[in-house]
């Protein structure tokens, strides 16, 4: 009797104990299934089914780590620092929650979007690609070791390369686009190893919390300082931080919709995660030169986008390439927030970083289901259509009015606690004054760009040989969801600030959170 | 009284929910135009019944806010009563019952196009307004302020022609322009400094803030509180005559730019605290503005001769008489300002509805058109008189009251100058509302004006003349109105 609960117990805590490599481990296998299977009929359900796995343990790690703490996992039982450790804290639980709700959500949507856009015989393969990318981004998030970081990164990054360059089937330039960015990705990867190789010439260590020890014990010196630098320069670009962005509008705007959907969403954010994660963590803010490169390289530079992107976005006559500006412009949100060194500031980048994740997924799948009815997104391609598809129409101006940051709407919350960080930094530097305006005028470049689209949709009249019809239901379903959680976290932002708070807290503590001699508050 | 409590919020949120029922019958029953008219005349009534279940229930005392949600630690959106918030969904839905029967034979005597898209949007701004009237925290207020200012936007662009269009996006731009740029950014910085938003007699600010930063912060909001048409971003209001007559009479003349002042008297009254601002005379500068828009308005209003224009322009001068009432931070001043939105409202919605009747039966828009006009029209150009003195502040209407306790307030303050403002501003008032009637009945009609009695449709000029009576029967309720509101100017815990 005794014996049977203990086994029982055993095998459920073991299950439970596997999670953070569960979470890669599944759409990872998944990846290969779907080839060997080689059929096309199975290869969407099996992606479907990785994902809302991956969305499954991805809530149940939320969990385990709502009320602060951490779960490790070695990988192989090999000991950190020699193994690999995953880990997984608030702050990166958030964002896998955010990439695969995005990644089940999305695939749906995906199903009907691919098969408009993409030739038959490639199907399989690009639910392989998306399973894979899939994983590279949550590996990116999960594991708690620099370099494999790296690794997944690559699978990310490659499979996202041949994801963009799908869209050649629709339009020759996707070619390009894939081509420019595979060259500057791989500049950025190439970077961000280069900085890992000093950090490891420094420290003789690649597990993060070992890294965070040891530089904290060694303090600033050139190599640690130099590695630093490759790393934000790398990541940077993976982020599209201004002026590393070029890639993304490109990218964005040729890739077929539903890949376009999906990489807004998730892939900057997961970038982002990392650069907050070697920011605050790995190294701190207590350094001079962290410190200075937050206030004097990315305060600016995120001010700059959050002007001139939007400044471009007006000026577009292409939705999805508009959309793609706006994100840039975003970015910059994040960036601020990030750079303003606060708990309040951190909380609102990560609030932003999802609530500009289900943003512009909505807004990007109503590009998409645009381009499905009327097979292109040029201001002129839509016109229009708003009275011809009220129901998706009904889900952009949700959308819209949420990148705009309108009350109500998700958007408004990050914008809201952004500005409220900057001014809280206002007494002691007036400059924070000048920032929380700026924060509010570029928002009004938001109004102009959204609004823009909004008369091309409703107040133009349609093409009269347009025949162009809602958009089916599959399409519409997770429209809709992403609607309603833009409402939803639009008035009820109290569990997710909390543990935005928290996951702000966790990375502002710095080393200490990342200590392992600690061990404290971990699941087990 | 716990049961009380629950019964009154029931009731609020009954008069937001009833229009949004009748948002989704509009939708429902779009290709049933007398069903889906009469299902928004009923939820118009249910929701002006709930309103007066609240008054029932709560009287004129003020109750603590009841939370519906938490959107973050610290700031929740909450609804509490207080009579200027009750007066103001009393106006609201109560005239809402008449614009939309006046609305209904509007557009149908004037075939307009898209009337169930129409009424809908209507129907979300009548919610946002209770929402505005209701709201129990500065966080509540914007969120329910940008509500309304989205929700009426498809209403001035309705035409879709290029000049609605155009109109639309002046409307748009300035309103959310001044509301994302100034007001949040003045709501927000409240939060910072005093860590509530909340409503609370007396102000939130006293103590927290001071020297440069109160004038300032004062500002944000004056000036962000774009719906109050306080000059210089007061365009959007004559932009916004593009759209039909019904959405200018309840919304550019009741709710959207009452939401505006309401708001304003809200801020000075709630946040600042009326004996804050007196004592930190932060408020002075904001006085001499909203006395110059007074007289600028007037002005430009005499040299419109598309009547709905004049209209809109007579609106922003008299918006002002509400911001100068709370500037004069006395007691007589807010309630002078509190008494102007019920009696404007009465005032200003009669004259629209005219001109609309008189859009609807002849499409004539130019006050230079409607000379003689008013023998085909008794009806309409009588309420239009009637209207016309109580904007103008003559004994026996409503409209004297507030001109009478504001004048009040400028001479406990010593601001004898503002006296002659406000008469100078009456005087005013007669050179460019009385010559409209004159014309209309006295001087000879040109050809092919008709002369013989031939009036609009009975809905179209039926709820004019119940508002005219209206202004004449508040005249006499004054005083109960007054006594009504004391209760936001006595500071008690």
């Amino acid at each position: 009797m005794a014996d049977t609960a203990v086994v029982a117990e055993h095998t459920l805590r073991t299950f439970k104990d596997h999670l953070p490599v569960l979470q890669v481990l599944v759409p990872f296998c998944t990846a290969p299934l779907i080839v060997l299977l080689g059929s096309r009929r199975l290869a969407w359900p099996l992606a479907f089914i990785a994902s809302a796995t991956a969305l499954v343990i991805s809530i149940m790690l939320m969990w385990e780590v709502r009320e602060g703490g951490y779960v490790a996992y070695t990988l192989g039982g090999w000991a950190p620092p020699l193994g690999i450790e995953y880990r997984v804290d608030a702050a990166n639980a958030f964002v896998l929650l955010l990439i695969s709700a995005i990644g089940t959500v999305v695939l749906p949507y995906a199903y009907i979007s691919i098969k408009d856009e993409i030739k038959a015989r490639d199907h399989t393969l690009m639910y392989a690609c998306w399973m894979l990318c899939f994983t590279g981004l949550l590996g990116m998030v999960v594991t708690g070791d620099a370099f494999n970081v790296f690794v997944f990164l690559e699978i990310s990054s490659l499979s996202t390369y041949v994801l963009v360059a799908q869209g050649a089937g629709r339009d020759r330039r996707a070619l390009t686009a894939a081509y420019d960015y595979l060259i500057m990705g791989t500049i950025g990867a190439t970077f961000f190893v280069i900085g890992l190789g000093m950090l490891y010439m420094a420290t003789g260590t690649l597990n993060m919390a070992d890294l965070a020890d040891r530089i904290a014990d060694q303090g600033a010196n050139r190599t640690v300082r130099s590695g630093f630098a490759f790393i934000i320069v790398g990541m940077g670009l993976k982020v599209a931080m201004f002026p590393l962005h070029l890639w993304l509008p490109k990218a964005y705007t040729f890739a077929p919709s539903a890949v376009t959907v999906f990489l807004s969403a998730t892939a900057t954010k997961a970038a982002i995660y990392v650069v907050m994660r070697f920011t605050f963590s790995i190294y701190n803010p207590d350094f001079s030169f962290t410190n200075n490169t937050l206030e004097i390289i990315f305060a600016p530079l995120a001010i700059i986008a959050m002007f001139s992107a939007s400044f471009v976005a007006v000026f577009q006559t292409n939705f999805k390439r508009m959309l793609a500006y706006s994100s840039v412009a975003q970015v910059g949100y994040i960036l601020l927030g990030i750079s303003l060194l606060t708990e309040t500031g951190l909380t609102a980048a990560i609030l932003h970083m999802f609530n500009h994740g289900i943003t512009k997924a909505l807004l990007f799948m109503g590009v998409g289901a645009y381009v499905l009815r009327s097979g292109g997104a040029f201001y002129t391609q839509i016109a229009g259509l708003g009275r011809k598809m009220p129901i998706t129409s009904g889900a952009v101006v949700i959308g819209g009015l949420s990148l705009i940051g309108v009350p109500g709407t998700a958007g408004f919350i990050s914008k809201w606690i952004l500005v409220q960080a900057a001014l809280e930094r206002a007494p002691d530097n007036a400059m924070f004054l000048a920032i929380a305006v700026a924060i509010v005028l570029s928002s009004l470049l938001a109004v102009v760009y959204v609004w823009r689209a909004f008369e091309v949709l409703f107040l133009q009249e349609p093409d009269p040989n347009s025949t162009a019809t809602e958009a089916p239901l599959m399409m519409l379903v997770p429209m809709w969801i992403m609607a309603g959680a833009c409402i939803w976290f639009g008035f009820s932002t109290e569990h997710l600030y909390e543990f935005a708070a928290q996951a702000a807290q966790g990375l502002l503590d710095g080393s200490q959170g990342m200590m392992i001699s600690t061990g404290q508050g971990g699941a087990h | 009284m716990g049961y009380f409590e629950l019964d009154t919020m029931t009731a609020i949120y009954a008069a937001m929910l009833f229009p949004l029922i009748a948002m989704a019958g509009n939708m429902v029953f779009a290709e049933f135009k007398n069903v889906r008219d009469t299902f928004t005349l009923l939820c118009a009534g249910l929701t002006f019944g709930s309103v007066l279940v609240v008054l029932s229930n709560v009287g004129n005392s003020i109750t603590t806010p009841v939370s519906l949600f938490n959107v973050f630690p610290g700031v929740d959106v909450a609804f509490n009563v207080e009579p200027l918030g009750l007066m103001f969904a009393l106006i609201g839905s109560g005239l809402w019952i008449l614009t939309h029967i006046y609305g209904v034979g509007y557009m149908r005597g004037n075939n307009e196009k898209h009337h169930a898209r129409f009424f809908a949007c209507f129907c979300i701004a009548i919610s946002s307004v209770i929402g505005i009237a209701f709201a129990s925290n500065m966080f509540t207020l914007f969120l329910f302020y940008e509500i309304l200012t989205v929700s009426t936007y498809p209403l001035v662009a309705h035409k879709g022609t290029p000049d609605a269009i155009r109109g639309a996006r002046v409307y748009l731009a300035i309103l959310i322009g001044t509301s994302i740029a100034l007001q949040l950014t003045a709501v927000i910085w409240t939060y910072v400094l005093t860590g509530t938003l909340d409503f609370t007699q007396g102000g939130i600010l006293d103590g927290k803030v001071a020297g440069w930063i109160v004038p300032v912060l004062l500002g944000l909001y004056a000036f962000g509180i774009g719906k109050a048409a306080l000059m210089p971003f007061h365009k959007w209001l004559p932009a916004a005559m593009v759209a039909p007559t019904p959405v200018s009479a309840l919304l550019h003349a009741v709710a959207v730019v009452k939401a505006g002042v309401f708001t304003m008297l809200k801020v000075g009254i709630y946040i600042f605290g009326i004996d804050f601002l007196a004592q930190t005379e932060a408020s002075e500068w904001l006085m001499w503005l909203a006395a110059y828009s007074i007289i600028a308005a007037s002005v430009v209003a005499m040299f419109q001769d598309n009547l709905k224009k004049r209209l809109a322009y007579s609106t922003i001068s008299q918006l002002s008489y509400i911001t100068l009432g709370m500037a004069l931070a006395t007691s007589m001043g807010v309630l002078g300002g509190a008494m102007a939105i019920a009696m404007h409202a009465m005032g200003k919605i009669t004259l629209f509805m005219c001109a609309g009747a008189i859009y609807v039966k002849y499409h004539k828009t130019e006050i230079s058109q409607m000379q003689g006009l008013g023998r085909a029209m008794p009806i309409t150009f009588a309420a239009f008189f009637i209207g016309s003195l109580s904007i103008i502040g003559l004994p026996p209407l409503g409209g004297s009251w507030p001109k009478f306790l504001l004048m009040v307030g400028a001479a406990d303050t010593g601001h004898y100058i503002i006296i002659g403002v406000l008469m100078l501003s009456s005087l005013l008032n007669v050179a460019y509302l009385l010559p409209i009637v004159g014309r209309a009945f006295f001087l000879p009609a040109p050809e092919g004006t008709p002369t013989k009695f031939a009036e609009a449709p009975l809905l179209v000029w039926l709820p004019p003349a119940i508002t005219a009576i209206g202004c004449i029967v508040l005249f006499f309720y004054a005083g109960a109105l007054q006594e009504f509101l004391t209760p936001i100017v006595s500071v008690s815990p």
